[in-house]
Order: C-alpha cells, then sequence, then structure tokens
C-alpha cells in the first residue's frame, strides 16, 4: 500500500487499496452442455465464453472501490490464449490491468496455488473471487487462496466495505445474513448482492479502446501438483414426459400416491 | 483409516444434514470396512449419531464456537481428522459447510470434491460422482491425495438409520487468534421461516404473477405445504422479491422432493438451478412454457385461479391426512 499525496483528500480511504479480481472464463448460462472425446472432455464447439456471473458482480463491486477510493483493480484468469477476450473484456470494463498464468485449469488446488503466487509477487489487499464458477460449480478456489496466502477469508459476500484496513462483510447464510468484521489482506468469495444486476456494465466503445492498450501480462505457471483429476462426464438420463391434469384433485392425487412426496 | 463425519448442529440441535451426512459416511465406512467417527461443536444429543451409524463421537464444546467461524471450525475439523488418522473427511453443502471446506482441504493438503451425489464410484482408486455445470450434467472425479475430502450434495444421499451405539469423548482443539480474525458482527435470520436449503417442498412463483401484491397466494400455498417460498431471476432483479429467493444458475439450487413453479416459464438458467428437485410441478397459463418439458406434473391454467383452489384443497387433504 502507497501513501497517497495529501492534497488529494478522498473522502473514502486515504491509502491507496490494490484489488485483484479473479476471472473465471465459463459458457455462457444459456449454452448447451456435451462432452466429447468419449466423454471425458467438455464440448467446447459452439459455445461461447463469458466472465463468469459471479466474478462479474465482484469485478463491478471493484470498480466501485476504484472510482470512490481509488483503488487500483487488476484482473487475473488461469487457462490459455483462448481466454483473452474474456480478460479484455474485464480492462474494457474498467480494470487497469490483466495477467494471464498461462497453463490450462486441472482442478481447483492447482488454480488456487497458481493464484497465490500472483498474489504473493503483486501485494494485494484484497482479492475478489466469484463464489463458484458455473462451469465445474468448485466453490473451492476463494478458500484455498486465502488460506495458502494467510488471508482472511469470507464467503458468498452479498456487501462489501472497507475503510483503511477495516473491512464490513456481509454474508448469506442459509434462510439469512450475518454481518463480519474482519481486516485486509482479504479473499472473498462474492456473488449478486455486491453490486445488483443492474449495476453490472456492458463496455462501451471508449472502453473497448482503452483496454487494447491496456497490460495484459502473460505469467509462466509455478508448479502445482493436481489434487483431484475428472475421469468421465454423463448428462443426466433424459426424463419421461409431464403428465398434464386439469384439476387440482387429480394433482393432489398424483403428488400424495404415485410421487408421494406430500 | 476411519471415515471423519463433521455434524452440523443449530442451537444445541442436530440438522438433518447432520443425520444424512453420518448415513453417507456409514455407507462409505461399509465399503472400506472401517469406521466412521463424527466430530460436534457445541452439538446436540450425540446418541442420535449412532442411530445413523457414528461409531465414536469426538465432541467440542466450547464457548469462542458458539457462533460460526469458518477458520476455526476448519482448524477444528482438520485437527480431528489428523487425531483419528482419518482418510476421508465428508462434509455437506450447508452454507457453512462450502465456507469451510476448502480450508480443511489445504491444511490435510487434501483433494476436495463438492456436490457428491451418491456412495464412491470405487474406492481405490477413490472416485466419486458430482454434479457440474449447476446440475446439466455430472463428473466423475478421481481424488489422488491420502486424504480425501468430499461434500455431500444437498437431499442426494437420504437417511439411513444403523443404529450403531455410539461412544463418546470430549476433544480439544488447539485454536489460537487467528482462528477468530472474522468476527461475527450479528446474525439476521428469520427464525419462524423454511429456508430454501432445508426445506423439502418449495413453492416458487415467476414474472406470470404479474407484481408483488400478488404473492399472498403463494405464501399462503407454502405455509399449508410447510414449504419455502422462492422466485424467479426476474422477479428478483424486479426487486418484487428479496435476492435471497432467487432460484437458478446465479442464485440458489434447490434440491427440494417437491418444487412447485408457478408462473414461471422456465428458462435455462432457472432449470439448471431446480434440476435436484425430486419431482416437480408446474402451473403456467402457456402450454408452451419450457417448464412443461422439465416437469413430471403440469396444469395448463390462469395460476389466479389454480393456486387459491389448490390451497383450498391441500388444506382440505392435510385435514383429512393429519
Amino acid at each position: 500500500m502507497y501513501l497517497r499525496s495529501p492534497k488529494n483528500h478522498n473522502y473514502y480511504k486515504t491509502i491507496f487499496m490494490k484489488i485483484l479480481v479473479c476471472i473465471s472464463h465459463v459458457p455462457d448460462t444459456t449454452s448447451k452442455i456435451n462432452f466429447t472425446d468419449g466423454d471425458t472432455r467438455f464440448d467446447t464447439n459452439g459455445v461461447q465464453f463469458v466472465i463468469n456471473p459471479n466474478d462479474e458482480f465482484g469485478l463491478t463491486r471493484a470498480m466501485w472501490f476504484k472510482e470512490k477510493q481509488g483503488a487500483a483493480v487488476h484482473v487475473v484468469n488461469v487457462g490459455g490464449p483462448e481466454t483473452e477476450p474474456t480478460l479484455r473484456k474485464a480492462l474494457a470494463i474498467g480494470a487497469d490491468e490483466a495477467i494471464r498464468v498461462n497453463i490450462n485449469p486441472t482442478d481447483g488446488y492447482s488454480v488456487a496455488k497458481q493464484l497465490a503466487n500472483v498474489v504473493k509477487e503483486g501485494g494485494y489487499d484484497l482479492v475478489i473471487a466469484g463464489r463458484e464458477s458455473i462451469d465445474y460449480n468448485g466453490g473451492m478456489v476463494p478458500g484455498m487462496l486465502a488460506k495458502m496466502t494467510g488471508a482472511n477469508f469470507v464467503n458468498t459476500c452479498i456487501n462489501l466495505e472497507v475503510e483503511g484496513n477495516n473491512v464490513t462483510a456481509i454474508r448469506e447464510i442459509d434462510g439469512g445474513k450475518e454481518t463480519l468484521s474482519t481486516s485486509l489482506p482479504l479473499v472473498i468469495g462474492g456473488q449478486k448482492g455486491l453490486v445488483q444486476e443492474s449495476d453490472l456494465r456492458i463496455p462501451n466503445m471508449r472502453g473497448i479502446m482503452q483496454a487494447r492498450s491496456k497490460p495484459l501480462h502473460v505469467k509462466e505457471p509455478v508448479d502445482a501438483n493436481t489434487k483431484t483429476q475428472s475421469a468421465s462426464f454423463e448428462k443426466p438420463a433424459p426424463k419421461g414426459a409431464v403428465k398434464l391434469v386439469d384439476n387440482v384433485d387429480d394433482l393432489i392425487n398424483l403428488l400424495h400416491n404415485e410421487a408421494k412426496v406430500i | 483409516m476411519s471415515i471423519l463425519v463433521y455434524t452440523e448442529s443449530e442451537d444445541g440441535k442436530f440438522k438433518k444434514i447432520a443425520f444424512e451426512a453420518v448415513s453417507y459416511a456409514k455407507g462409505i465406512a461399509d465399503m472400506m470396512e472401517t469406521s466412521v467417527t463424527a466430530v460436534t461443536i457445541n452439538g446436540g444429543d450425540t446418541s442420535e449419531l449412532g442411530n445413523y451409524g457414528a461409531d465414536k463421537v469426538l465432541e467440542v464444546s466450547n464457548e469462542k464456537l458458539t457462533q460460526f467461524n469458518a477458520e476455526a471450525y476448519a482448524d477444528t475439523v482438520a485437527q480431528a481428522a489428523k487425531n483419528e488418522g482419518a482418510g476421508i473427511v465428508v462434509l455437506t453443502s450447508s452454507a457453512n459447510s462450502k465456507f469451510m471446506a476448502p480450508l480443511v482441504a489445504v491444511n490435510l493438503e487434501a483433494g476436495y470434491v463438492p456436490n457428491v451425489t451418491e456412495l464412491p464410484v470405487s474406492s481405490s482408486p477413490f472416485k466419486v460422482k458430482h454434479t457440474v455445470f449447476t446440475n446439466k450434467a455430472f463428473s466423475t472425479t478421481e481424488i489422488n491425495t491420502d486424504v480425501k475430502v468430499v461434500g455431500l450434495a444437498k437431499n442426494a444421499f437420504g437417511l439411513k438409520e444403523n443404529g450403531t451405539a455410539a461412544s463418546s469423548e470430549s476433544f480439544a482443539p488447539q485454536l489460537n487468534d487467528g482462528d477468530f480474525s472474522v468476527e461475527v458482527v450479528s446474525v439476521d435470520k428469520a427464525t419462524d421461516k423454511v429456508t430454501i436449503a432445508d426445506a423439502e417442498i418449495v413453492v416458487s412463483g415467476g414474472r406470470g404473477l404479474k407484481g408483488p401484491e400478488n404473492w399472498g397466494m403463494i405464501e399462503s400455498l407454502a405455509e399449508t405445504l410447510g414449504a419455502a417460498t422462492a422466485c424467479s431471476k426476474p422477479v428478483s432483479d424486479m426487486g418484487w422479491r428479496p435476492h435471497s429467493e432467487h432460484v437458478g444458475q446465479t442464485g440458489k439450487p434447490v434440491a427440494s422432493n417437491l418444487y412447485i413453479a408457478i408462473g414461471i416459464s422456465g428458462a435455462i438458467q432457472h432449470l439448471a438451478g431446480i434440476n435436484s428437485s425430486k419431482v416437480k410441478v408446474v402451473i403456467n397459463s402457456d402450454a408452451e412454457a419450457p417448464f412443461f418439458k422439465a416437469a413430471d406434473y403440469g396444469i395448463v391454467g390462469d395460476a389466479f385461479e389454480v393456486v387459491p383452489q389448490l390451497n383450498e384443497k391441500l388444506k382440505e387433504f392435510k385435514a383429512q391426512n393429519a
């Protein structure tokens, strides 16, 4: 952290916070999911890739910290060159710099290990990740990263305020929410609530043009063992046709006697 | 090489998922011919855990752990696992479990797989089946570390009574100040409502209900069924209902026994989120709504007529079957 010039009065914060937003490159939420190579690999054919929605809420919150508190915002992805358009989009939304760790992600543990190295080298105060990626739903990278770097950790984070070193966060719990107090350095697993859906930004032409000249650093990976390995994929068995009924008595009867759920 | 299972409790009583997790741990223990050790933190009556197959219970009783704290709870579970020489640690899919699981895994240098839906496909190599792509697919994944952490998916395995007499001993984890650097300031939780996470039945409303003022009939139907209320994404985006009710790919997953969708068309993202529910019912005036392809039972009709009728008839049904 650097002290800012005393002339630059910032209402919210007088020190400069360095934020890293972890960006997962995932299939668009409308994608049809298919597998190839004998059901051992996700079929990317015809699939549109986007910023993982949980990460996009976090990125948008990071923009707020940048604009209101003068934070620097870097984004990072662990993946091959094909993920660069997703990182450019994050730059177009307003991130200052991007980092791509040049290795195909294999499991959550090894991705967390790569990110831990980026965090240590970059000296980030706050790491914003999504609570899970919508492809493999591991939900483990933020927590593992926090543990590996010795940072505090808040999962399913729906509100985040930072003042100096002090953090107030709200996390979603089953059936409610919990307000937490902690300090930087911090990793969060974020989700909708950090900002609202209507706060999300579509990059404008100016942003897209600027993004072209912003730095995108390609970083070689560190050694990291994988601890889990996906062996095969399958799709759920096709289900039978819906049984249509035209009155509620029949429905209650079926739910009671056939489905046995009431 | 026993199986360690963390059994979650609230206000000194075990949650249903604790019993489900023990049932699952017992299933693995039988496959691998070993025993089940449960660890509880300020938990309930330990004999209840024996009913589902725990051979031994490590009871942690510590005032500092009255409120959930991910780091401290993760340290407790990891230390219990080391103490027992456990080869497999079983967690669940509750918000707290998912919060602490990655911390436990790093502590034990263990591979971790969440959202596991059934007993391991094989024990050596250790392979488990779990949901991926928000329930649009399954993956069979091998965990290749000595210690393994698995998170059981919601409502996937069920309760299996085994009737073991569990021995119990107290366990005192070594905790340090660093375990308490995230502090709970306040908890805001409706205690009188069924949560989506715990609900056996979920009643969910969509844009077809036309406005937040029409949610009375949804809540009333949910009350009759003892169900949780939920909603589709557009409904939460428009602010008709709180975000905490949004179910779907970017909202909450639902794995209830019965999911009733009212006035929800069934976008692919919504269907992904509710796919793990066992029985799905749709009520929609549009017979072409995609939800009819995903549902088990359906009524093509006006929700404003069907729902109050259904509620009345269900009340009669409940009175007769009480």
